[in-house]
């Protein structure tokens, strides 16, 4: 656990002390900014004609602003984490630093768990500097507060599998660029595959619909909490972590 | 205290034992059957030109990956059976001094001495004291990638002795450093003898005889010799170099008539008469009293006069041939 410790602050320090996590965050923040703006002001604008309008009814504040405003950042997400995650085996790797770092008694759970964290860190200080939005939703409007709290926690559990890929990632390559790509082209082809499920045949569909990351999250943003997405999210980071420990293992049983 | 332990080990097991260590990759063997013992308290240098497996067979003592056959022990336990354990044990330098660049000097030698497992109240302690021992008190606020490569070298070596290990094992420590610093570094191994285990590779001959007490010689994955320096340099014909004035014919002529000379030589002529000249001695004999006479005596004058050092290269070139001669 010590070595956990020393690792979780040695990557906190390296995301602050480098220019990566402000960047990141700042560039999060505008965007996802930027779209609450828009779905705020267009949901105004909406609401004032059906004001006038009379019998023109069923629209409200969670439907046409935080529904919208949870699914931009989750797109928002997709683009960033990959930036976070890169450097995080792929740069030890190349610096050599990765071979000193496990000729010291350290666990591979416990270097793969001290980076997970800190990547989880930053990314969970990005997420809680969204509170403004609904802060000023709640000021001047109505929201229900359940889609709030489910569409953070989705946000959260899809999170975590954007790190725990792009992780994994990392520690098969040495190339930072590479690592990023193929993390956001992963990252991006698990989101979309859902869409087979039109063309794929009622079986293959469905089962390609579930793998889908986008398809878990739909229910997170709309205010329902399903065991089932649940699962799927901690499989997934399950399953992606353990795959890194076994990357990381590899050379030890790679004659 | 040193004392004792320079005793025990006497009677103890070694404390590095390697057996038939065999590392391909793909179908080339970059290690091939090597096996040596190192004694607790020992020095051992691990000479080889670049390539000759040298890192390979330290990745395998430390367990950065496994070996294909054959099996390394550390104080009795198995480098991959046992590796948390060995690792506590094991200080490690590898070639190029891979360090967080972005952190300073105290900040991460303090990470190092957590990783490493220093109890939170004796790591400040711990760390001053490689700081005092590697002597990097003025850059202990520095970033590592600003200091100089001498400075980024003894940052190697204290993350290395961190937590007192009782191996250490040292990849190359004094590649691309000036004179100065070379001495250092030398100095700082030097004084581990007689109570740390060390193994450190180079392929500079002269710098493991000043340092070890026995060297393992290694070429395209296999041992060649394992012996101390005196030994392994003491076999080859010692060299003596000389710049006289005179004629060369008539300098290497007389030259060759010196008892116990067995071959002279002409090197580049400088201008004003003086030439230089490399002559062979036999074995085990000391001519250079009877050369200098010599010359003197046929009213040359002698300007120069000094043993050459067998170079590496020289040994090898030697115990090369005899394993060629030998199969």
């Amino acid at each position: 656990m010590r070595s956990f410790y020393a690792i979780l602050k040695r990557e906190l320090y390296v995301y602050f002390s480098s220019p990566i996590a402000y960047v990141v965050v700042t560039i999060f923040l505008l965007l996802s900014g930027w779209f609450f703006y828009s779905a705020f002001a267009y949901f105004s604008m909406i609401s004032v004609q059906a004001m006038r309008m009379p019998g023109a009814g069923g629209i409200n504040v969670t439907d046409m602003v935080l529904h919208p405003t949870f699914g931009n950042m989750s797109v928002i997400m997709l683009l960033m984490m990959p930036l976070l995650t890169m450097r995080l085996f792929a740069e030890e790797k190349k610096a050599g630093t990765l071979e000193l770092m496990l000729s010291y008694p350290v666990r591979e759970t416990e270097l793969l768990f001290g980076k997970f964290t800190a990547c989880m860190v930053i990314f969970l200080i990005m997420l809680a500097l969204t509170w403004l939005y609904p802060f000023l939703l709640w000021l001047y409007a109505e929201p229900d507060i359940g889609p709030v709290v489910t569409g953070y926690l989705g946000l959260f559990l899809m999170g975590t599998a954007f790190i725990a890929l792009g992780l994994m990632v990392s520690s098969v390559t040495e190339n930072q660029i590479v690592a990023a790509a193929i993390s956001f082209g992963a990252i991006l082809m698990f989101w979309l595959i859902g869409w087979a499920e039109t063309f794929a045949g009622p079986s293959l569909g469905k089962v390609l619909s579930h793998i889908s990351l986008l398809e878990h999250f739909e229910s997170f943003s709309k205010g329902v909490i399903d065991t089932r997405d649940i699962i799927y999210y901690v499989n997934f980071n399950i399953l992606f972590l353990f795959m890194t420990m076994r990357s990381l293992e590899s050379k030890r049983w790679r004659g | 205290m040193h004392y004792v332990k320079n005793l025990s080990y006497l009677c103890s097991k070694p404390m590095i034992e390697v057996d038939h260590l065999t590392k391909y990759f793909g179908p080339v063997p970059a290690v091939l059957d090597v096996s040596f013992r190192v004694e607790k308290g020992e020095i051992v240098g691990f000479l080889g030109p670049n390539g000759a497996g040298k890192t390979t067979t330290i990745r395998m003592l430390n367990g950065f990956f496994p070996p294909t056959s054959g099996s390394a022990r550390i104080d009795g336990l198995d480098v991959f059976d046992r590796s948390l354990d060995i690792r506590k044990r094991l200080g490690y330098l590898p070639e190029h001094v891979p360090l967080y660049k972005e952190m300073r000097t105290e900040a991460y030698l303090g990470f190092v001495a957590e990783v490493k497992g220093v109890p939170a109240r004796q790591r400040q302690r711990e760390v001053d004291r490689v700081i005092d021992q590697c002597r990097l008190q003025s850059v202990r606020k520095k970033f590592l990638g600003n200091l100089s490569k001498g400075f980024q070298q003894r940052v190697g070596i204290a993350q290395a002795i961190l937590n007192d290990p009782d191996v250490l094992i040292l990849d190359e420590p004094t590649i691309g450093l000036d004179p100065k610093q070379i001495i250092e570094i030398r100095e700082l191994i030097k004084s581990f003898a007689g109570y740390k285990t060390v193994i450190l590779s180079s392929h500079i001959l002269p710098e493991v005889s000043m340092i070890c007490q026995r060297v393992v010689i290694i070429n395209e994955g296999r041992i060649v010799a394992e012996d101390t320096p005196e030994r392994l340099t003491g076999k080859d014909k010692r060299k003596v170099a000389l710049e006289v004035k005179g004629l060369e014919a008539e300098v290497l002529a007389r030259l060759r008539t010196v008892p116990g000379v067995v071959a002279a030589s002409a090197e580049a002529q400088p201008t004003d008469h003086a030439g230089r000249y490399v002559v062979e001695m036999g074995q085990g004999e000391d001519v250079r009293d009877a050369i200098a006479q010599s010359i003197v005596a046929a009213g040359w004058s002698l300007l120069e006069i000094h043993t050459l050092q067998p170079s590496l290269e020289d040994v090898f070139i030697r115990l090369v041939t005899e394993e060629q001669g030998r199969g």
